[in-house]
């Protein structure tokens, strides 16, 4: 538990994932309090997202709904960067609800098909390394006879 | 050396300067390419390309942004500005990447190219000086790595295709292969931007490592290697242009241009 603003936090969604709260993405750097004003550093998943306007707006209505809360700053920071590793461990099932594979931990897994996040089937191939978002490539399992989407290893 | 931020920046001049010069060409050349892949936006000829020119483009503009940020930093005016309300004559993107995209070969060839020369640059700002840059870079890094894979499959795929696929790239390199030099033009403060600290290799080593990667892409997919480098015609860091940037100009910028004052 990292505290109030954290928990608040939780409430603001990936506006393109929708089961996944900023915090569990692993977006959140640190929130600073000074007197009734906070100043919460984000790091931005992909430098060219085009989410990161919705999300500051979401970030300083929610947090503005706190009592004693009167000003909210949202800081973009690139250092450290944000990687998939980021993602919390109740992030990566979060996404799997969402029909998203999370992203491979390990450089060597980089390219390697992730486990089907519908059956668990490890025997999918890659259709695209693209699709609906940057951040996401297209794959079909072999198993389920469907496509599904996983988070790329950045 | 190490500089921290903006302010410390431009405490020294010279260093200002040559920083500024630089980040025009690394955010003209993501700029201008970027809109270039934005014009394959349902044209392409699969569901895949089309998708992933689409991811690509919005790539390459995000980082032109950021580069944008930088020089909005250091003082110069805003991006939507930059991006839209400079002259010709002073867009520093290398002349290959403002070309009309051609074909679909053409458009691959120089993408992949273009990436690995991408980077190789973005390789040698890891450690710049300057740590704004230099921080961004490691990010961006990541995530261009996957727009080379893509390229690096595509033209694989053409050129063990054989019959047309392959004369069409082998067309396409022909095109291309006068402008590459260009790319590997660093303008007025070259030898500067290494002294400084602000790359950590010389132009002379990134264009070894360069035709290294390339040419054994080119061999694998059964490509001929084009041979002598070229002498650069018209420099596009020194703000020499085609028409082709005229055109390109004026169809992106213009929304922008019927009302800059307008909010979006």
């Amino acid at each position: 538990m990292r505290g109030r603003w954290w928990e608040a936090l939780q409430d603001v969604k990936d506006p393109e994932i929708p089961s996944i709260s900023i915090v569990e993405m692993g977006m959140v750097h640190q929130i600073t309090q000074k007197d009734h004003q906070l100043l919460v550093e984000i790091k931005p998943t992909f430098m060219g997202c085009p989410a990161l306007d919705i999300i500051r707006e979401r970030i300083e209505s929610r947090l503005l709904e706190e009592e004693g809360i009167e000003k909210v700053e949202v800081r973009w920071i690139t250092n450290p960067p944000w990687t998939s590793d980021c993602i919390t461990t109740s992030g990566r099932e979060r996404l799997k609800e969402y029909g998203i594979a999370p992203p491979p931990q390990d450089d060597t897994q980089t390219l390697s098909t992730p486990a089907c996040p519908y059956c668990n089937a490890k025997d999918g191939e890659v259709e695209n390394l693209f699709g609906p978002t940057a951040c996401r490539a297209i794959y079909y399992c072999k198993r389920c006879k469907q496509p599904f989407e996983g988070m790329k290893r950045v | 050396m190490k500089v921290a931020n903006a302010k410390q920046a431009q405490e020294d001049q010279d260093y200002h300067r040559v920083l500024c010069e630089f980040l025009f060409q690394l955010a003209d050349d993501e700029l201008t390419l970027g809109h270039r892949d934005s014009e394959w936006l349902g044209l392409s000829p699969d569901i895949e390309g089309d998708v992933a020119f689409s991811s690509i483009a919005q790539d390459e503009v995000g980082h032109a942004v950021f580069y944008f940020d930088l020089l909005h930093e250091l003082g110069e005016k805003n991006p939507d500005q930059l991006a839209f309300a400079r002259p010709l004559t002073e867009r520093r993107n290398a002349t290959l990447l403002e070309r009309e995209n051609g074909d679909f070969a053409y458009s691959i060839v120089r993408h992949y190219l273009y990436d690995v020369f991408d980077s190789c640059r973005l390789e040698a700002i890891e450690q710049s000086s300057y740590q704004p840059l230099a921080q961004g870079a490691i990010k961006i890094r990541r995530e261009e790595y996957y727009h080379r894979l893509h390229m690096s499959a595509y033209l694989n795929r053409l050129g063990q295709a054989g019959g047309e696929a392959k004369k069409r790239l082998e067309k396409a390199i022909h095109d291309i292969w006068p402008e590459i030099g260009g790319l590997f033009c660093w303008g007025e403060y070259e030898n500067k931007l290494f002294e400084y600290g602000i790359i950590s290799i010389s132009v002379k080593e990134l264009q070894e490592r360069w035709i290294m990667q390339v040419k054994s892409t080119l061999l694998k997919a059964g490509l001929p290697w084009p041979g002598d480098w070229p002498k650069v015609k018209r420099d596009g860091r020194k703000g020499e242009h085609s028409p082709d940037l005229a055109k390109l100009l004026s169809t992106m910028s213009e929304v922008y241009q019927s009302d800059p004052s307008a909010r979006w």
